[in-house]
């Protein structure tokens, strides 16, 4: 089976490089071509690399807070792009304090992403999620 | 005495730079005015005896040139995304010693294919997608591109999944397959593409140019102009094997048309708090800037500094800017040799070169983030380079030409360009790079000892 291929990265001014390098190698162990943009990625980043390599799936990781803020207009952008139906994940500490996930969930599905991560998830989850939405044909 | 000759075919002139391999030294250089129309095989006799008369030499060991003549070798770059593939594309180009007339993003539509028969480049590359990435833009790029009336040679260096495929769809047109630009993500490989446009330039292109008969005469290599200066640029700054060299350097060579600008130089963030943004660079590099030039290309440098500032460098009223300009449009072969005149002529040179130094250098910009400031760059960083090399006839005969030069390095005014923070000032008083760059592909040892003797070096800031 040809390998998948990913692209992701920590998104807005955001520079927490760990949990991102965790997940690159996580990524890259399960099986899938991961294109790494590291910290500080801008949505055209994400949207041209994922032009440049055909990529199946944007894997965005924010951490700082920001993140709503970040995201927002990420999908239509991407439709703008000819990426449209790309597979959109987000996760990391995506908005700022405690709120309850699923406000946060819903919020960010109504922004256009496929799936959305709490803090403390394991790569694990996110790898079987990936598997079960590329492979899935 | 053993001695090699070194031809420079220009659009105006035809230079001619005569070197004895025995002693190791400069014996002479002449140049001869060459037009489009004029043979330019008269040009190279015409130079040939004057060089004669100054060096008592007549007969060459070996003859080397190289060629910008009827326009330079002029190329159309087709990518996929700007940033990525295009600019990709762009690079291989321009360090190939090119002159880009256009380029092309994402797919191509008929009415891009006509122009492309209108701008009739001497080569065509076509490139689009990383290695297994997107092949959908190139295969749709390579279909129109069947529909070129112009037989131009293509250049194939996108996804390496489909090259096949394009070569097949182009069947029956000038193909060459080579190794993609942008092989994995913001990874640069230029220099296979590179390779492939050198030969073609030699194969096919200079026989166009009304070259082949000087060619006759030659030894070997015939490269485009630029690409002998770069190849200059990097023997001076990284030396041979065994000598060494300055050590990496910022060059510009300012032109009439258009200025060109090198760095021999990796440019990497010089700090972990500084996040790189964008495509790789190459660690030879070469930007053109066609709006910047000391005649045709005036209004572009005033157009880029304002002519508020460049009367003020001059020393001029905004008036009498604007009517030395106009004369200078409407004489464009005049060589001014009025104190006011020159002084708006050290004005254009700095501003030219201040303006294309920016271009072609890196950018810093500060992020305030919450727990302080973070750097973002893109591009080169030149900050650390402690040599800025300045040549072309324009600037090297000023009296000023050390002050012109430093208009290459940082100032006060643009923090954002990260341009040589203090940089020694060398110039090529006697136009030899290009030459030397002919000579260093054979005989490197010799052509840096010229280099390093011939070179004006005007140390660093006092
Ligand atoms: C180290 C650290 C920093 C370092 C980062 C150094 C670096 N270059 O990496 C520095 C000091 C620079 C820093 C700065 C800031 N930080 Co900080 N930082 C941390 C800290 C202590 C650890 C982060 C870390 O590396 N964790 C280890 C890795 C492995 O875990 P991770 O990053 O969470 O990633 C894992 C998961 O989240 C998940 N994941 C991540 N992304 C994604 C994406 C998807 C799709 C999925 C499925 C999963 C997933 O998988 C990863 C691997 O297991 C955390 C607190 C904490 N303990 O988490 C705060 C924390 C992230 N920082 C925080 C804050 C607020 C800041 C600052 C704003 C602080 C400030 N006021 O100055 C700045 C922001 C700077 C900026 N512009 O980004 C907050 C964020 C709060 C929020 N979101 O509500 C945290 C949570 C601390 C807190 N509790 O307040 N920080």
């Amino acid at each position: 089976m040809e390998k998948k291929k990913l692209v992701m990265g920590v998104i807005g001014a955001d520079v927490h490089a760990v949990g991102n390098n965790i997940l690159y190698h996580a990524f890259t162990d399960a099986g899938f071509d991961v294109v790494n943009l590291g910290v500080m990625v801008s949505q055209e980043e994400y949207i041209a690399a994922a032009i440049e390599t055909n990529a199946d799936a944007i894997v965005v990781s924010s951490l700082y807070g920001h993140g709503e803020l970040d995201c927002k207009g990420f999908r239509e952008k991407c439709d703008e792009a000819g990426l449209d139906g790309i597979l959109l994940y987000v996760g990391g500490n995506i908005v700022v304090g405690k709120q309850p996930f699923e406000d946060v969930e819903r919020r960010f599905h109504r922004m256009g992403f496929d799936r959305v991560f709490g803090p403390g998830t394991a790569p694990e989850t996110t790898i079987d999620a990936l598997k079960e939405d590329l492979y899935k044909e | 005495m053993k001695p090699v000759l070194l031809v420079d075919f220009g659009s105006t002139y035809t230079k001619a730079t005569a070197v004895d391999l025995e002693a190791g030294g400069l014996l002479g250089t002449a140049a001869s005015f060459t037009t489009v129309e004029t043979d330019i095989n008269e040009g190279l006799s015409n130079a040939c005896a004057i060089l004669k008369e100054k060096t008592g030499v007549n007969d060459y060991t070996a003859t080397y040139a190289c060629s910008s003549a009827a326009g330079g070798l002029k190329m159309a770059a087709i990518g996929l995304v700007p940033e990525l593939t295009v600019q990709a594309a762009k690079e291989a180009s321009l360090g190939a010693g090119a002159k880009i007339m256009k380029t092309y993003a994402f797919k191509l539509t008929k009415s891009d294919v006509r122009e492309i028969d209108r701008l009739r480049p001497d080569i065509l590359l076509l490139t689009g997608g990383t290695d297994g990435g997107n092949s959908e833009t190139i295969l749709a790029n390579a279909k129109k591109l069947t529909a070129l009336e112009a037989d131009i040679p293509i250049v194939i260096a996108g996804n390496r999944c489909c090259a096949d495929d394009c070569e097949e769809i182009l069947e029956g047109r000038q193909i060459y397959v080579c190794e993609n630009v942008m092989p994995s993500l913001g990874k640069l490989n230029i220099l296979p593409a590179q390779k492939i446009i050198r030969e073609l330039f030699l194969k096919k292109i200079v026989q166009g140019k009304g070259l082949t008969k000087a060619m006759e005469l030659m030894t070997d290599i015939i490269m485009p102009t630029p690409s002998a200066i770069l190849e200059a640029m990097q023997l001076l700054a990284n030396g041979t094997g065994s000598t060494s060299g300055i050590g990496e350097l910022l060059g510009v060579d300012l032109g009439g048309a258009t200025t060109d600008v090198y760095s021999i130089a990796t440019g990497s963030p010089t700090n972990m708090k500084t996040v790189y943004k964008g495509l790789e660079e190459p660690y030879a590099k070469r930007t053109v800037e066609g709006d910047i030039g000391m005649r045709y290309s005036m209004r572009g440098v005033v157009e880029a500094v304002g002519s508020e500032r460049l009367a003020s460098m001059a020393g001029l009223t905004a008036e009498r800017l604007e009517e030395m300009l106009s004369y200078l449009e409407a004489h464009k072969d005049a060589v001014p040799r009025d104190e006011e005149f020159l002084r708006l002529d050290d004005a254009l040179a700095s501003a030219a070169v201040e303006t294309a130094a920016i271009r072609h250098a890196g950018t810093i910009e500060l992020a305030y983030t919450p727990m302080g400031e973070t750097y973002v760059q893109s591009g080169k960083d030149l900050r650390n380079v402690k040599n800025i090399v300045v040549t072309g006839g324009a600037l090297i005969h000023s009296k000023n030409v050390e002050k012109i030069a430093r208009y290459a390095g940082m100032d006060g005014a643009h923090p954002e360009s990260l341009r040589p923070e203090n940089a020694g000032i060398w110039v090529d008083k006697k136009y030899l790079l290009a030459a030397m760059g002919l000579l260093g592909k054979n005989y490197p040892e010799t052509a840096l000892e010229i280099m390093k003797r011939e070179i004006i070096y005007y140390g660093d800031q006092k």
